[in-house]
């Protein structure tokens, strides 16, 4: 598997993390081997292997449908870098 | 106080309930000796006037007759258990300045056993490491030296968890284990780690790394204060939809019934190429003790060990990448301002995640994206059902299973390792158990010619913890391993 | 179906799809427990679940599974007892987790079905592919600062099921007909409230056009339309643009789109050029959702009547024309009103009293039905007052108006003002003697053959009677009177 920089800049961008061009070099390099190496789960055969997400064998839980939370708005600001009366400030987003 | 940091958690208890020792004097010498294993960097936040406050509030519940069961004894905790109006970092710059207003669920069960917080402990960004490198506060120290006298890896990645009870700068501690994060640095510290199998201790306020895999255990210094604080530790919390509903068991029979009777298997698969002779050799004594304690071995095969690293990796990164999209600049953390809201996420995110951090991130968005989902994400997910198919089987015959923990000994801080798949071989003994759900329990066995220590892992069928005690403390027995690293506070040395 | 629109090059056919977003009616949020009602200060009903604080969980509320349920049964779609809650992927400003959870591959409701009636009478049914249960984004606003946008979390994480039809449209009234019609059985379960000003019910308009017999051409999305109007309004604008487009040669884009309020046009969304790649996996805090039958089984026992139903049982039992038991079902509280109006007495002269009068009355003053002055029992006596023949048509009128100004009893202002209509024979005798001993001329003529003059004399004898004397009555006296 090779990941070549402009595959490295598009999953960088997916998870918005800026690359520069020198960064997304090595880590074309980077990605390609470790990708090698997971490359090793192909010599396992998994036909008709049903897919585990997870190993809880329980039933998800139901919550009751009461207010039970909210009005902390204080709280929940508090750690904000940038906040505005009780909003929270991002650069403006053009739709 | 000469005797106070050689005291187990259950010794202490003892004293203090005959009054021979307080809490504050117990917290004090504590304190004191954080401050003198200050060089080892374990603790990224100290909270000591808290844990003073904390330590009055113990000795007074005591004196009143209403003492928790962890009444006075100093914990420390690792920076991924977000604490009420203390710092919370996960040792990542981007989360700099979060103070929660929250506190876990596992913290919050300690403090109301009693439990006294010394502080935040270091670990691996966002718990991603095997070697406590990729902290935003530097590597936590091994106490122990090797011959050469280099700075030894505490492990990763609750390094600062495992270095601080090892060093006596803790009594006990709480870590998180995603893939080996509480044995392997357990391991390499000489001290008892415990994974509880998946859904044991609620995750409710834990910052995520990967949540099908990630689970809250102790660090102590024998196994019979790993069942104390795992008692408290775990329980259902209707707060968190993985966790179990089980109810938890006294653990004090299962400490002293030994292994007369048991099945043990020693999976073949785990007698690896690249594996230190000295940990064959420390596998090899394991099996002889237990033998000797009553106990049957038996050889089983696990056969899609060999591809549990590989399915980590994928498996990982990829609940990873989703998890940390929340740490954006907006709500909390660091931010790097810039023009557009997307550039904003991206420098931030840029700056404020690590190396290791932004690889794994990288790792699971392409595995989960278009085109690659089936080949990576699912793939993973199949192999992961093989692999826990491998234990019901081995389980359906055995009471427990026998490993080393770790490949190696504790490994040199000097000369950092750049191949990434290098580090991630570190976990290749203890990744199976997370793929599964086990409990898996690290007690330290032996010392290598180095003279560092070395854990052998005990693995069984989910929700048995009393047979990882069981099994851990005959080992134990045996083994009469001694924590003497050379870089511990005071007495301990 | 023959709603082909011309262009220059010939026919084309609209091909339509939607994806409703309704807001599931519940307490609190779809896995937090804030409060999942409409308004408040920013931020207010905020957990720290709902900010996305570190370390936070998901635990499913299960009022939304139900409503889900509910909902499913009411659109005879396929339930399904095994569902699985994934993420979705991508960063905005308004999404704290940085994914929604949302159902991808396996949702909880999965193939169903409306029926919808237009204009012409005609039925048609629009499929249903699925419905999913997703949380609620938070709300950006941007103008307030000049290059900062505001974010407030109230709404995110309120529960929605998104209701996913099959593109099976084909012209802005069908899709209308689809949003009213869905909209109605949505009201009529109680799991969304339907208010598309507040955006509780909003769709994503797919729309694309190919010549007939060609396949699927290239659509587009535009989204987020929060009234039937500006739905009708997005596919008109969209249709000629793409026929258009196309016509001059060029190629529809796949893209989402947005529509602008103010000129009725749509244009594409900046910021979404990018291709998006959602990276949707299952959530690992939640496990999957899984119910038995009888859970269904115990919904399907309370589940309410709904518009085709009773619909089928006013034109049936009622006799009602499909228009009126349109009309009457459209709504919940129309029906109920109806019903209760009409319990016991003329359901067919209940309904046109409804239809025309109080609707009428009702639209004129600006009111909705549920602050209707006259309540179903004042209109029912009403109609009680025409049926036995106290008084006719014309005066029922006059009393109505007065019952919709003043709140009171039909009987009362009856009473009060004298309206009784004369079904006394002796009374009506004389008062057609009278009429007609004061116009002997024309009582000459009529009898000398001009019979048109009869109208004369009706009138004039209802106008002695002040409009009281029953018709029917004098038209029947006054013909053998008039004889001779
Ligand atoms: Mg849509
Ligand atoms: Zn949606």
């Amino acid at each position: 598997m090779t990941v070549d920089k402009n595959a490295v800049k598009k999953i960088a961008r997916l998870a918005r993390i800026q690359v520069s061009d020198e960064k997304a070099e090595l880590l074309s390099a980077d990605l390609g081997n470790i990708l090698n190496w997971i490359e090793q789960l192909e010599e396992v055969d998994t036909t008709g292997v049903e897919p585990l997400a997870s190993v809880n064998e329980h039933a998800l839980p139901w919550r009751e449908d009461i207010v039970t939370d909210g009005n902390i708005t204080e709280q929940v600001l508090k750690n904000s870098p940038e906040v505005a009366g009780d909003f929270f400030v991002v650069p403006k987003v053009v739709e | 106080m000469s005797d106070l940091l050689k005291m187990t958690a259950a010794q202490a208890l003892s004293s203090l309930s005959k009054k021979q020792i307080s809490s504050v004097e117990l917290t004090t010498a504590y304190i004191e000796a954080m401050e003198a294993t200050h060089e080892l960097n374990n603790y990224v936040t100290s909270t000591t006037e808290l844990a003073k406050q904390m330590a009055l509030d113990a000795d007074k519940a005591r004196a009143d007759g209403n003492a928790g069961r962890l009444a006075g004894l100093p914990i420390g905790v690792k920076d991924l258990f977000c604490t009420k109006n203390v710092m919370t970092t996960a040792c990542s710059s981007i989360l700099n300045g979060f103070v929660p207003t929250y506190e876990s669920t596992v913290t919050s069960r300690l403090w109301e056993s009693g439990g006294v917080m010394l502080g935040k402990l270091n670990c691996d960004e966002f718990a991603m490491g095997s070697s406590n490198e990729t902290s935003v506060f530097g590597p936590a120290i091994n106490p122990w030296s090797a011959r050469d006298g280099e700075a030894l890896s505490a492990g990763g990645s609750s390094g600062g968890s495992a270095s601080a009870v090892a060093a006596g700068a803790a009594l006990m501690s709480v870590g998180t284990d995603t893939g080996g994060s509480i044995r392997q640095p357990a391991a390499f510290c000489g001290v008892v780690g415990l994974k509880p199998t998946y859904g044991r201790c609620s995750r409710w306020g834990v910052v995520a790394f990967a949540s099908s895999l990630d689970q809250a255990g102790p660090f102590t210094r024998d196994v019979e204060d790993s069942a104390l604080i795992f008692s408290v530790m775990a329980g259902h919390d209707a707060k968190d939809s993985t966790s179990a509903s089980m109810s938890v068991p006294d653990f004090s029979e299962a400490i002293n019934s030994g292994v007369e009777g048991m099945r043990i298997g020693i999976p073949g698969e785990y007698q690896m190429d690249e594996m230190d002779n000295e940990i064959s050799d420390l596998w090899r004594q394991g099996r002889k003790w237990l033998e000797q304690a009553g106990a049957t071995m038996v050889d089983i095969s696990l056969p899609h060990t060999k591809y549990a690293l590989a399915c980590y990796y994928i498996i990982a990164p990829a609940e990873a990448s989703s998890n940390l999209a929340r740490y954006d600049g907006v709500r909390y953390g660091n931010r790097i301002e810039a023009e557009t809201l997307d550039l904003m996420y991206e420098a931030t995110r840029a700056s404020g995640f690590g190396e290791e951090v932004q690889r794994r991130i990288l790792i699971g968005t392409y595995a989960l994206s278009a085109g690659y989902y089936d080949a990576y994400y699912l793939k993973a997910q199949q192999v992961r059902r093989l692999i826990k198919q491998d234990f019901d089987t081995a389980f359906s015959d055995v009471d427990a299973i026998l490993t080393p923990t770790t490949p190696s000994a504790a490994f040199s801080l000097g000369k950092p390792v750049t191949d990434p798949i290098t580090m991630y071989l570190n976990d290749v003994f203890t990744v199976p158990a997370n793929l599964a759900g086990l409990p898996g329990i690290s007690v330290p066995a032996g010392l290598s010619k180095q003279g560092l220590p070395l854990g052998l892992q005990v693995l069984a069928a989910p929700f048995r913890e009393d047979r990882l005690f069981s099994v851990a403390r005959t080992i134990e027995l045996q083994a009469q391993f001694s924590l003497a690293p050379a870089r511990a506070a005071g007495e301990l040395q | 179906m023959s709603a082909f629109v011309q262009g220059r090059t010939g026919d084309w056919e609209i091909v339509i799809g939607m994806e409703v977003h309704a807001q599931v009616v519940s307490n609190s949020k779809l896995f937090s427990g804030s409060s999942a009602v409409f308004g408040a200060s920013p931020n207010y009903h905020v957990s720290l679940v709902d900010a996305a604080m570190p370390g936070m969980l998901p635990v499913i509320n299960t009022e939304c599974i139900r409503q889900a349920v509910i909902t499913g049964l009411g659109l005879n779609a396929q339930i399904n007892k095994y569902s699985v809650f994934d993420r979705k992927n991508y960063f905005y400003a308004d999404l704290p987790q940085g994914y929604q959870i949302s159902q991808f591959k396996h949702p909880i409701v999965g193939e169903g079905e409306v029926q919808i009636e237009l204009a012409d009478a005609s039925t048609h049914i629009i499929g249903i592919e699925r419905l999913h249960l997703e949380q609620d984004a938070g709300k950006s606003l941007h103008d307030q600062h000049p290059s900062k946008s505001y974010i407030d979390l109230n709404r995110s994480g309120v529960a929605l099921m998104e209701i996913v039809s099959k593109p099976e449209m084909h012209s802005a009234e069908q899709a209308a007909a689809y949003i009213k019609k869905l909209r109605s059985i949505l009201r009529y379960l109680g799991t969304c409230d339907g208010n598309m000003e507040e955006g509780s019910l909003r769709a994503d308009v797919n729309v694309s056009v190919r010549k007939p017999g060609e396949p699927l051409g290239t659509r587009t999305e535009t989204k987020n339309l929060n009234s039937v109007r500006f739905i009708m309004q997005t596919i008109d604008y969209e249709v000629q643009r793409q026929i258009e487009l196309i016509e001059d040669g060029g190629v529809v884009v796949q893209e989402t789109r947005l529509f602008d309020t103010t000129t009725g046009m749509t244009r594409t969304m900046r910021g979404k050029e990018d291709a998006h790649d959602y990276r949707y996996f299952p959530d690992p805090d939640l496990l999957p959702l899984k119910f038995d039958d009888a859970f269904i089984a115990d919904l399907k026992k309370d589940m309410p009547e709904l518009p085709d139903q009773i619909k089928s049982r006013m034109v049936q039992e009622y006799g009602l024309s499909s228009y009126d038991a349109n009309v009457l079902t459209e709504e919940k509280e129309t029906a109920a009103f109806y019903e209760l109006a009409s319990d016991g007495r003329d359901r067919k002269l209940t309904a046109n009293w409804m239809s025309v009068e109080l609707f009428g009355a009702l639209n004129k003053a600006g009111l909705e039905l549920s602050s209707s002055p006259v309540s179903p029992m004042q209109l029912g006596d009403l109609v009680d007052l025409i049926s036995d023949g106290s008084i006719s048509g014309k005066i029922a009128k006059e009393v109505f108006a007065d019952m919709f100004e003043t709140g009171k009893n039909a009987k009362q202002i009856v009473e009060e003002k004298g309206l009784k209509q004369v079904s006394d024979e002796g009374s009506i005798i004389t008062m057609i003697d009278d009429v007609m001993a004061s116009n002997q001329d024309k009582v000459d003529e009529y009898r000398s053959g001009k019979e048109k003059l009869f109208g004369f004399f009706v009138g004039q004898v209802m106008k002695a009677s002040q409009g009281q004397a029953n018709p029917g009555m004098v038209n029947q006296i006054l013909k053998e009177k008039l004889k001779g």
